[in-house]
């Protein structure tokens, strides 16, 4: 190897050290840094100054062997800095310097191992109840994930103005009321515990079905979602459902390869090839849904996990165990009864005991008004019309569910479905 | 932190609620927060139909009967509390038994 491509091996590494360090890191430097100056903005900014000085510092000098205690001096000096400079913060240097200034030399260990809960306390108050849920989720993704205004915005569909006005007042409001950063005391641990892991489902599956936009899958806010579950599940150990949440995204997450074909279109689950399926991850989400089923109670997460458990563990979708999976959602609409999950139950049904009898649950769903509105009401209707051999219903309602699917990967799966019962 | 709670409902209801013996869950709640000392000021109002509105239009003072919002759900009291956070506040709040049946707001105080 010349000195020369041995050089741009180097940047190229310092550069996906940092990528993957903004990944990992960047939430921990963010919670930190809130954690000591309480200041949301100046967080994200000193955050942001110590990830651009990694660039150019790493490339000069290496990758530091501590890169988040690194990270974490260089934006705590940073911090430190501008409150200094700007003067305004006289006091607030006080209370830093007090938090700071006893030891001459900085524990990085010390420093890093403090930061899991800074994140947890950070997830928390991003959940706080009395912010509005789109605030929830946006402060999580930017202060926690990382995810730039224009990212959330697209994620959310709307403008990238509204995104950063709404940014800003959902920090204004934490400021003004006084929203406390921290881990709720064990008499609320529960109800703020479910809104956290609500946040953490929903963005998951906004990243795993995205409702619009040319992708099937945003998979970056999958990834965000998996590593904020792995982060209460491991910070709560003794939460049955954050490990349950944990699992199901775990075993959902693992099938991501194989949910969409080379042209970009959908691939349901029976047709996917399980051998694309991510095995270490499956292992992982089968070993913390043990773990989650070890305690007492069994929540929606552990039941989503169960079921998505026997897809997981079955070889090919023939093995797969209908019967259980009913038996399942049965459990599951006890607990939420919700149109969704009636949906999903009616294909349940429809694949233990034949089409014919998922139909008729679905014509009964409708008829009493329990899912009539729901968005994959027609494309569910249409793919047991096709099963049961009844092509122009099927092709009329495979119609309705395009009109009804902004997604286009979706779309193109199911337009390929439409041409089969047209041809034949 | 200082916050205001706007105490609100359907000015029947709580008549009613205070008539059916509902001051007592109210005298304790009253009691709790004056020994914890976080109470700085608390008031219940007279109903809303002996309220005046007052505003001020091209130098005119222009007086009017009734509260600026018409509507069930008006404002029968209100307490100043000081303390640690808005989880305190909440938890403030949500022991007055007006939440029962009507809601309170919490507004923090500019400082």
């Amino acid at each position: 190897m010349s000195d020369h491509s041995a050089a741009v091996g180097a940047v190229r590494d310092v550069e996906q050290v940092l990528t993957e360090s903004f990944r990992n890191d960047w939430g921990r430097v963010v919670a930190a840094l809130i954690g000591m100056t309480r200041d949301w903005d100046l967080a994200e900014e000193c955050a942001q100054d110590a990830f651009a000085t990694a660039l150019s510092g790493w490339r000069r000098d290496g990758v530091p062997d501590r890169p988040l205690g690194w990270l974490l001096t260089t934006a705590r000096n940073r911090a430190i800095d501008r409150i200094r400079r700007e003067r305004v913060g006289v006091a607030k240097l006080r209370e830093l310097a007090a938090v700071t200034a006893p030891e001459p030399e900085v524990d990085l260990d010390a420093l890093a191992s403090g930061v899991a809960d800074d994140r947890l306390r950070l997830l928390f108050t991003c959940c706080h109840p009395a912010l509005a849920f789109e605030a929830q989720v946006t402060l999580a993704l930017r202060t926690l994930c990382g995810l730039t205004n224009a990212e959330i915005a697209r994620a959310f569909l709307v403008g990238e103005q509204t995104m950063a006005k709404r940014l800003v007042r959902t920090k204004q409001k934490i400021a003004a009321t006084g929203i406390p950063y921290r881990v709720p005391p064990a008499h609320l641990l529960p109800e703020r515990t479910t809104a956290v892991l609500g946040v953490i489902y929903l963005l998951f599956n906004e990243g795993y079905a995205a409702s619009a936009g040319p992708d099937l899958i945003r998979h970056e806010l999958c990834e965000q979602a998996v590593r904020l579950a792995a982060l209460v599940a491991e910070r709560m150990p003794e939460d049955a459902e954050a490990a349950g949440l944990h699992a199901l995204l775990l075993l959902l997450n693992a099938r991501f390869a194989a949910r969409v074909d080379a042209a970009g279109a959908l691939v349901p689950l029976e047709e996917q090839d399980r051998s694309r399926w991510n095995a270490a991850m499956i292992d992982a989400g089968m070993t913390e849904l043990r773990r989650a089923l070890g305690r007492e109670r069994t929540g929606p997460y552990q039941l989503q996990g169960l079921i998505a458990a026997c897809h997981a563990t079955a070889a090919r979708a023939e093995d797969t165990d209908w019967a259980r999976i009913v038996a399942l959602y049965d459990e599951l609409l006890a607990l939420v009864p919700s149109s969704t999950v009636r949906l999903n139950r009616a294909v349940a049904v429809a694949m233990a005991s034949g089409p014919r009898a998922g139909l008729d649950l679905l014509d009964d769903l409708a008829a009493t008004g329990e899912v009539a509105d729901h968005p994959l009401l027609p494309a569910v209707r249409a793919d047991l019309l096709r099963r049961l051999d009844r092509p122009a219903e099927a092709a009329a309602a495979y119609r309705l569910a395009i009109e009804r699917t902004a997604n286009r990967a979706e779309r193109a799966y199911l337009t390929l479905r439409l041409a089969e019962c047209v041809d034949t | 932190m200082q916050y205001l709670l706007l105490i609100s409902s359907e000015e029947e209801l709580a008549e009613r609620t205070i008539d059916a013996g509902g001051l007592d869950t109210f005298t304790t709640w009253l009691s709790d927060l004056e020994r914890r000392g976080v109470l700085r000021a608390h008031r219940g109002l007279h109903p809303s139909p002996t309220a005046t509105t007052v505003r001020v239009r091209d130098g005119e003072v222009l007086v009017t009967d009734g509260p600026f919002i018409e509507g069930k759900e008006q404002i029968g009291g209100f307490a100043l509390v000081d303390c640690a956070d808005l989880d305190e506040a909440i938890e403030i709040a949500a022991g007055h038994p007006a939440t029962r049946f009507g809601q309170v707001e919490i507004r923090p105080v500019r400082q």
